[in-house]
């Protein structure tokens, strides 16, 4: 026999008692306790849900950019409807009757129990007329949200919207509910967290008129909205809004960075777009349009999408390699008889001085001077092949930010591209190319690809003397300490600081007496870089870095203007003119901003 | 010699006649927490109610398919089916499809299957399979260690999961070991350390300590009645505690209270334990040393919660004890389910009248948190018959059980019980505001094919040994 047989008696015994006691519990829920009995058939719960409203945005000197306004959604429960006048209310929303039919139908589609929208932003007007005949409506109800509003007409790409949440993010996030806003691009979605706030929700009890009867258990389970955190940008709002102005004619894009914290200053992308389009109910309508024009694409982000060749600013960074490599040094000189010769070919030059040292290469921007730097540095007996020598150079470059994303706080940011030997090998087969194959990357053509973000990085960098912050535009979010702290991390590049001495001296030169004198200023000294990018479906882009004042600079600029020709025609004044209004808050040269003004380019698709 | 039975005879249709019922009235339920009035069709598989049709039709064709089965085959593959369950449990790891931030489905076509739910009757079997060997006994080394094994590989693939409700589950496998001769103490213990986690979980570390200490010397004093004894330790504890106080005072230590109290016990402790082994004190060793252990079990597991656990995982943890009250998610739930069952009063408000279930739109309404469609539309009377049934079921198990002649049987059928009570506590006693939010479903109740499929599978397992227990001789 077994001897643990009367442990039956144990386990039934616990059984039992468990038993017991959930139906005591159960009596006296059910049949003693008054309290839980509050739920009569009339009473039914309404959650409504508090829309916080999204942080403010301002700019770097407390200049409110996006603020908020109010809106009115008319929401409806379809199991709460009840007979009601349709024309009345057809006439207070100023709606066809066949639209309200409509979109009961679907709401009751949708859920009878879950509330659907009828009319979103309601102006205030219609919600204080509806409001006093909200009782003759049983099942509807008001609730109130806020829509973005914009007191400068700019930055449209780096603020981005706020659209409406998809099925996707609700599945992915639970915070979200249907008919939540959601940062969609831009600053808004990467802030989206800070600038949402919290939600709230107020559960209300309701009768079957639709009358609010009292909040629910004293709102015990009430949340109250948490309203979004302020988002101050490192944008310079008046500058910005200059930058624009001048270039509205143009296509391209303007990126301006303080060297000195990696604040992004002003970052433009031309043809931009009105920001308020993309609010409240036209946004769908306008995206459509703003979309559908294939021409100047003004939703598309110039600034840290689009990819172009550096042209001749490329050769800043080819005389720093040169120079760390031991293959150049700045008082060697080299013949120019209007361009580059190679065996029956020639890599044609504008005519200038010659021979030039590397000071007056840059001031020049001669072309042959930069392909024999290019060619010392592949060519160099110091490494075992040129695949090797390649692979050297390519490491260097990137080491300036190029070719990955720079990590900077906006979505949507593109690599730019790089070659590797891999590339080439694919191309040329394998051994099978030399120097003189790549000999454009010499001057920042070719297969290159640059953004112009990156582009005004590599500005800043060489303003910095050989390092930079990750660009970033946040300067601060209310109620954090401090912002990300990868942004206060200094990047290195792998030359020595001595190497950017000759090539800043060669840029201030360009800007005294070279290539880029339309950036001369009487009292500041600017160092700057002209560039052309030849354009395989058009005229060249026309190209200006530069940076200022020469020591302990300020500011550092990138402009592109695409198909502008040469780089001291358009982009050069944009670039002057910006660093002038920045430095000196003055413009002193209308005429150039007359002359930028006056730009006519018919852009083709 | 062996006796050939005949099958319909001697299947315990009490137990069947239950399991018909608790479908039916599970079924019923279902339909009732989704209905709308606009899927009229029983059969729509687009809703709920019309899928659990398909799965209980599909569930009494394996009932019939396990009643056919030879009855060796259970045991004979006992091992392999765990072996199977494991494997299942392995796979949803890797391929398993997340759902509310746990990895337990396996997506079959458009169906999800959860191994979870299979794996305790796996484990069932091979816990019976070897425990019934020749010659085991319970509480040597050699048995024990094979059988924690056997538990802990199930347990810790789903913690992997993680899936705390099916955890659980697995705890309820002592009821069987027990009934085999586990020492009731053990029993003790791990529900004192259930608790003890929750608690851990719930309360401040000091008030735990404080009121284990108290219960510690009044557990002694009233048991063995031995005051002044009682009266003695409790002046060793001072004078330890006294003795911490001056060492903290003087070496700057910062200890705070919590601390103080700690090792002031540790140092008490270890002369309770020289005292009682010198002066044969009953009981003494036993609650020191459970005191011991207790207290480094709440210490690490606040350890683990604080320390190892990411913010979200502590989030979890914390929804799940009813500790963070989103209005929107759990505490929320149970708030709605105790409104509806307490709304039920006496007798219900009628099949399909449960407004406060439907209009407030309770996720989990049909799965987890059946019980509430019950005790509104019902009320008491229905929930006394739905516990009274369980109960019933339960007990009937256990009648089962104690008439096996084969020792595989016996204990298989103390784990399908066990099982039951598990599921039936957690799942009634959260829905009624007993035991935090813990989600496993309410057998043949809650909406799903696995757990149904599961349940059926378990049960008619025992059926099928039951129905042939007296081929087996004496």
């Amino acid at each position: 026999m077994n001897p643990f047989t009367e442990r039956k008696y144990v386990i039934g015994a616990i059984y039992g008692i468990v038993g017991i006691i959930f139906l005591l519990r159960l009596f006296w829920m059910q049949v003693i306790d008054d309290s839980y009995k509050l739920s009569a058939e009339n009473n039914s719960r309404r959650n409504v849900t508090q829309y916080p409203a999204r942080g403010l945005i301002l700019d770097r000197n407390g200049k409110l950019i996006v603020f908020n306004e109010a809106a009115y959604d008319l929401m409806v429960t379809p199991f709460q409807v009840q007979q009601f006048d349709t024309t009345e209310l057809c006439n207070i929303l100023e709606i066809p009757k066949s639209y309200l039919i409509n979109t009961l139908d679907s709401a009751r589609n949708y859920s009878r129990f879950k509330p659907s929208e009828v009319v979103k932003q309601m102006s205030a007007v219609t919600y204080a007329r509806l409001q006093e005949k909200l009782y003759k409506f049983p099942g509807f109800y008001v609730q109130s949200r806020t829509l973005r509003k914009y007191n400068y007409k700019i930055a449209s790409h780096v603020l981005g919207y706020v659209g409406e949440v998809d099925q996707k993010i609700i599945e992915k996030n639970p915070y979200y509910k249907p008919r939540d806003y959601i940062g969609t691009t831009g600053l808004e979605r990467t802030y989206e967290e800070d600038l949402r706030g919290r939600k709230g929700v107020n559960i209300l009890l309701v009768d079957v008129h639709n009358r609010v009867v009292g909040s629910y258990l004293n709102g015990k389970y009430d949340t109250t909205a948490v309203v979004g955190n302020d988002l101050t940008t490192s944008l310079d709002a008046d500058l910005q809004q200059y930058a624009e102005y001048l270039m509205q004619k143009m296509h391209g894009s303007v990126v301006a960075i303080e060297p000195s914290t990696g604040e992004i200053l002003v970052m433009a992308s031309l043809p931009t777009y009105d920001p308020s389009l993309l609010v409240g109910r036209v946004r769908r309508k306008n995206i459509g349009t703003l979309l559908r024009d294939t021409i100047h694409k003004p939703m598309f982000d110039r600034a840290v999408m689009a990819s172009y060749p550096p042209g001749s600013t490329f050769k800043l960074i080819n005389g720093m390699i040169g120079l760390q490599e031991g293959t150049l040094k700045p008082e060697y000189t080299y013949g120019c008889a209007r361009g580059y010769h190679y065996g029956n070919k020639v890599l044609g030059c504008h005519a200038h001085a010659s021979p030039l040292n590397l000071y007056g290469g840059i001031q020049n921007s001669c072309n042959a001077y930069f392909c024999n730097v290019f060619r010392n540095i592949l060519d160099n007996k110091d490494y075992p092949s040129l695949a090797d020598a390649y692979n050297m150079w390519r490491y260097h470059v990137m080491s300036f930010g190029f070719g990955k994303k720079l990590g900077t706080d906006l979505p949507n940011e593109l690599n730019g591209y790089i070659p590797d030997v891999a590339y080439y090998d694919r191309y040329h087969g394998k051994g099978r190319w030399k120097s003189l194959t790549v000999i454009s990357l010499s001057i920042g053509q070719g297969e290159l690809g640059i953004t112009p973000l990156q582009m005004a990085n590599m500005a800043a960098t060489i303003a910095n003397r050989g390092y930079y912050y990750t660009p970033h535009l946040v300067k601060g979010v209310k109620g954090k300490e401090s912002i990300d702290p990868r942004f206060k991390e200094k990047h290195f590049t792998d030359i020595d600081t001595a190497y950017f001495t000759p090539i800043i001296e060669g840029m201030s030169m360009a800007v005294k007496a070279g290539t880029a004198t339309v950036a001369r200023m009487s009292d500041i000294e600017v160092c700057a870089k002209t560039g052309t990018a030849q354009n395989p479906h058009g005229e060249d882009h026309s190209i200006f870095i530069a940076f200022a004042p020469r020591n302990n600079p300020k500011i550092a600029i990138s402009v592109y203007v695409e198909n502008g020709g040469f780089g001291a025609t358009w982009a050069g004044p944009v670039a002057s003119l910006l660093i002038e209004k920045y430095l000196k808050d003055t413009v002193s040269r209308p005429y150039l901003e007359q002359h930028l003004l006056n730009f006519n380019r018919q852009y083709n698709p | 010699m062996i006796k050939k039975t005949n099958l319909l005879q001697e299947l315990d249709w009490t137990v069947v006649f239950i399991y018909i019922v608790l479908l039916l009235m599970g079924w019923l339920n279902i339909y009732a927490a989704v209905y709308d009035e606009r899927h009229k069709s029983i059969f729509d598989i687009s809703q709920r109610y019309g899928m659990q049709m398909l799965w209980i039709g599909l569930s009494i064709l394996l009932a019939f398919v396990i009643i056919t089965t030879d009855v060796k085959l259970f045991s004979f593959f006992a091992y392999v089916l765990y072996a199977a369950s494991i494997g299942l449990l392995a796979l949803v790891l890797v391929i398993g499809k997340e759902i509310n931030g746990a990895k337990a489905w396996l997506a079959v076509g458009s169906f999800s299957l959860q191994p979870a739910e299979f794996a305790k009757i796996g484990t069932a079997l091979a816990l019976s399979k070897f425990l019934s060997q020749f010659n085991v006994k319970i509480t040597d080394l050699r048995t024990l260690i094979p059988v924690t094994i056997i538990l802990i590989i199930p347990i810790g693939l789903i913690a992997l999961q993680p899936d705390a409700g099916s955890i659980l589950v697995f705890t309820a496998f002592t009821f069987a070991l027990f009934r085999e001769g586990l020492p009731g103490i053990v029993l003790f213990f791990g529900f004192t350390m259930i608790i003890l986690l929750f608690v851990s979980l719930i309360f401040p570390q000091i008030n735990i300590l404080i009121v284990l200490l108290i219960l510690a010397f009044l557990f002694f004093a009233i048991f063995t009645k031995r005051y002044r004894e009682t009266f003695l330790g409790l002046a060793i504890f001072g004078v330890s505690f006294g003795l911490m106080w001056l060492f903290n005072y003087f070496f700057h230590k910062g200890l705070n209270l919590y601390k103080l109290l700690a090792f002031s016990f540790f140092l008490a402790g270890m002369v309770y334990l020289i005292i009682g082994f010198f002066r044969r004190i009953p009981m003494l060793s036993t609650i020191v040393l459970f005191m011991f252990g207790a207290i480094v079990f709440t210490n690490s597991v606040d350890y683990v919660f604080h320390e190892l656990m990411e913010p979200h995982q502590q989030k979890r943890v914390n929804i799940l004890l009813g500790l963070e009250s989103d209005p929107l998610g759990y505490g929320y739930n149970v708030n709605q389910s105790q409104i509806a069952i307490g709304s039920g009063g006496l007798v219900g408000k009628g099949f399909l009248q449960g407004t406060q279930t439907k209009f407030n739109f309770v996720p989990e309404q049909s799965t987890d948190f059946i019980f509430c469609t019950i005790g509104e539309e019902w009320g008491f009377a229905g929930s006394l018959v739905v516990i009274g049934l369980f109960i019933f079921l339960m007990y009937r198990i256990i009648v089962i059980s104690e008439r096996q002649r084969s020792t595989f049987s016996r204990i298989y059928g103390y784990c399908v019980a066990s099982i039951f009570f598990f599921h039936f506590t957690i799942n009634i006693g959260m829905t009624i505001g007993l035991l935090p939010v813990i989600g496993i479903p309410l057998p043949f109740f809650s909406y799903g094919g696995s757990s149904l499929w599961a349940f059926t599978i378990m049960l008619f397992i025992l059926l099928r040994l039951d129905a042939s227990r007296l081929e087996l001789l004496k």
